[in-house]
């Protein structure tokens, strides 16, 4: 008996949406108009964040060894450095080789024929884990023995924790507010949906349905519904993010630096499907149970 | 099959619609509900369908008590009764079959029970021809006896006519009314609230007569009530 039922009300269930079909298609539309508006806006804020990310690590503490430490005893002070709290990496450069980076940019090499390598220092390259400490950190280093100068861009680090705070901030807020408008206007339209069959429904009451065999075709209907608008709506994102993405790579100004790139989309289209995925399901089982619930109050 | 003792309904707005109604319908039986509007009469089927508990008294359908019937048992209550409006009450979307077989359908039936059943019902009622129309393409006889073969169908011991006639002319209003008479021949206690005093004197069965929420008459044969119900 079971399973003659679930059979009936999955084939009610798909029915209804082709007997309704103005509004299924209206309940899908707005599933996939509310999931692109919020995917958007969702894919905008981890690409924002990831390039700000990016620029972080490029704002790198540069320490230099005092001159008259030798190329061995400036390596061993790697370890130190590392040591120091809020530090990532460091990454040691002799002056040799500083040398070789620093003449490789010029093209006419023969005017650094003459110039020594000792006029430049050791140096290393630090990398920090947060840069809102870089502060403190550029500090330890310089009192590091054997560190005769530090160099870091704090004005820079500040503006980039500055910016990366506020880009959370109202990430976090603008998806919640349009995830919260996003589940008003579905479930308002699965319940214009179900006000159109308030009369379906008070005949079935009135010839003794139960009010599960009447809500049962209904939260399959809002299932198919909401698995359909999540569906469409993932392959809209997804073709949506690789124009914009081709767009950002083929811009004359941004694309030709490298400056700014986006994130590939099967980095991010796991976490998206499955927040699509749920959101649709939960709005369309949810909407309809809660849209149906006052007309079987007969 | 119907027992209503002493029966009182107050409505939360204060308005008194029934003020000691008592009757008695028996298994089988035939009976006009007659009376002005607001008399009463539709409180009372509102009441023998569970759609209103009365304030005070008895009131008894299908062996179910109505003052404490619980909400999840209303709809095998209401699978006991076949109800028909004055409306039809259709889905307009569905055919006469689907109609019909939707009644089966909501209360479990198999579908080999629905293949059978279904048209031995469009059958009785005359509709056996149109079984693939939908409602907007039939008469409004055509729909109310569709609403009787839902009501029918899954063979209950009441069936309760609002104002069936209501929205028919009198050759098929008469149609209508001989219809269920010719149901209940069959065994079903049938209960019909009319206005039409022609139709209620013509067919000399019970008529129990409402007003100001009170019975005034109960008698087999007609109302005298000067033309007017």
């Amino acid at each position: 008996m079971a399973s003659i039922r679930t059979g009936y009300y999955v084939r009610e269930g798909v029915s209804s949406i082709f007997t309704h079909g103005f509004m299924s298609f209206a309940s899908v539309f707005i599933i996939v108009a509310c999931l692109i508006i919020m995917g958007s806006f969702s894919l905008l804020a981890v690409n924002v964040n990831k390039i700000i990310g990016e620029f972080e690590n490029e704002n790198v503490i540069l320490a230099y060894v005092g001159e008259g430490i030798s190329v061995e005893e400036a390596r061993a002070l790697k370890s130190d450095i590392e040591a120091v709290p809020n530090v990532k990496s460091a990454q040691f450069t002799s002056r040799e080789e500083a040398m070789e980076t620093f003449i490789s940019k010029f093209d006419d090499k023969t005017r650094f024929e003459n110039i020594d390598a000792s006029v430049l220092r050791h140096r290393f390259s630090i990398y920090v884990e947060d840069v809102a400490d870089m502060a403190k950190t550029q500090i330890y280093i310089r009192d590091i023995p054997g560190i005769a100068k530090v160099n870091a861009n704090l004005l820079i680090a500040k503006g980039f924790v500055t910016i990366r705070n506020i880009v959370s901030g109202v990430s976090v807020v603008l998806v919640a507010v349009l995830l919260i408008i996003s589940l008003f206007i579905m479930s308002n339209t699965i319940k214009l949906a179900t006000f159109e069959r308030r009369e379906e429904i008070a005949i079935m009451k009135m010839v003794g349905a139960t009010n599960a065999f009447i809500r049962w075709p209904f939260a399959f209907e809002g299932f198919i519904l909401g698995l359909l608008g999540s569906l469409f709506a993932f392959l809209a994102q997804w073709g949506l993010y690789l124009v914009v993405s081709e767009a950002i790579i083929n811009n004359g100004t941004f694309g030709s630096t490298g400056f700014l790139h986006t994130i590939p989309f099967s980095h991010v289209a796991l976490p998206l499907f499955i927040v699509f995925i749920a959101i649709g399901f939960g709005v369309g089982i949810i909407g309809s149970n809660t849209a149906i619930r006052k007309y079987l109050k007969v | 099959m119907v027992h209503l003792q002493d029966v009182f309904k107050t409505y939360p707005n204060g308005s008194k619609a029934l003020k000691g109604v008592s009757f008695d319908l028996a298994p089988g039986e035939f009976a006009f509900l007659v009376g002005p509007s607001g008399s009463g009469k539709s409180t009372i089927i509102r009441m023998l369908i569970g759609e209103v508990a009365p304030t005070e008294g008895a009131v008894v359908v299908s062996g179910f008590d109505m003052a404490r019937i619980r909400a999840h048992k209303l709809p095998y209550l209401r699978r006991k009764i076949g109800v028909i409006f004055q409306d039809f009450r259709l889905i307009d979307k569905k055919t006469v079959y689907e109609n019909v077989a939707f009644a089966m359908r909501a209360v479990g039936k198999s579908t080999k029970e629905i293949r059978a059943r279904v048209p031995y019902v469009l059958n009785l009622v005359g509709l056996d021809e149109k079984s693939k129309s939908r409602p907007p393409e039939l008469s409004g006889g055509e729909q109310q006896r569709v609403a009787i073969a839902r009501a029918l169908v899954n063979n209950p011991g009441l069936i309760i006519a609002d104002e069936p006639t209501g929205n028919l002319d009198p050759a098929r209003s008469l149609e209508i009314h001989t219809l269920l008479q010719k149901i209940n021949e069959l065994g079903t206690t049938v209960l019909v609230v009319t206005h039409e005093k022609s139709l209620v004197d013509e067919m000399s069965r019970r008529v129990i007569a409402i007003d100001g929420g009170r019975i005034i008459s109960d008698r087999t044969g007609g109302y005298d009530s000067n033309g007017e119900y």
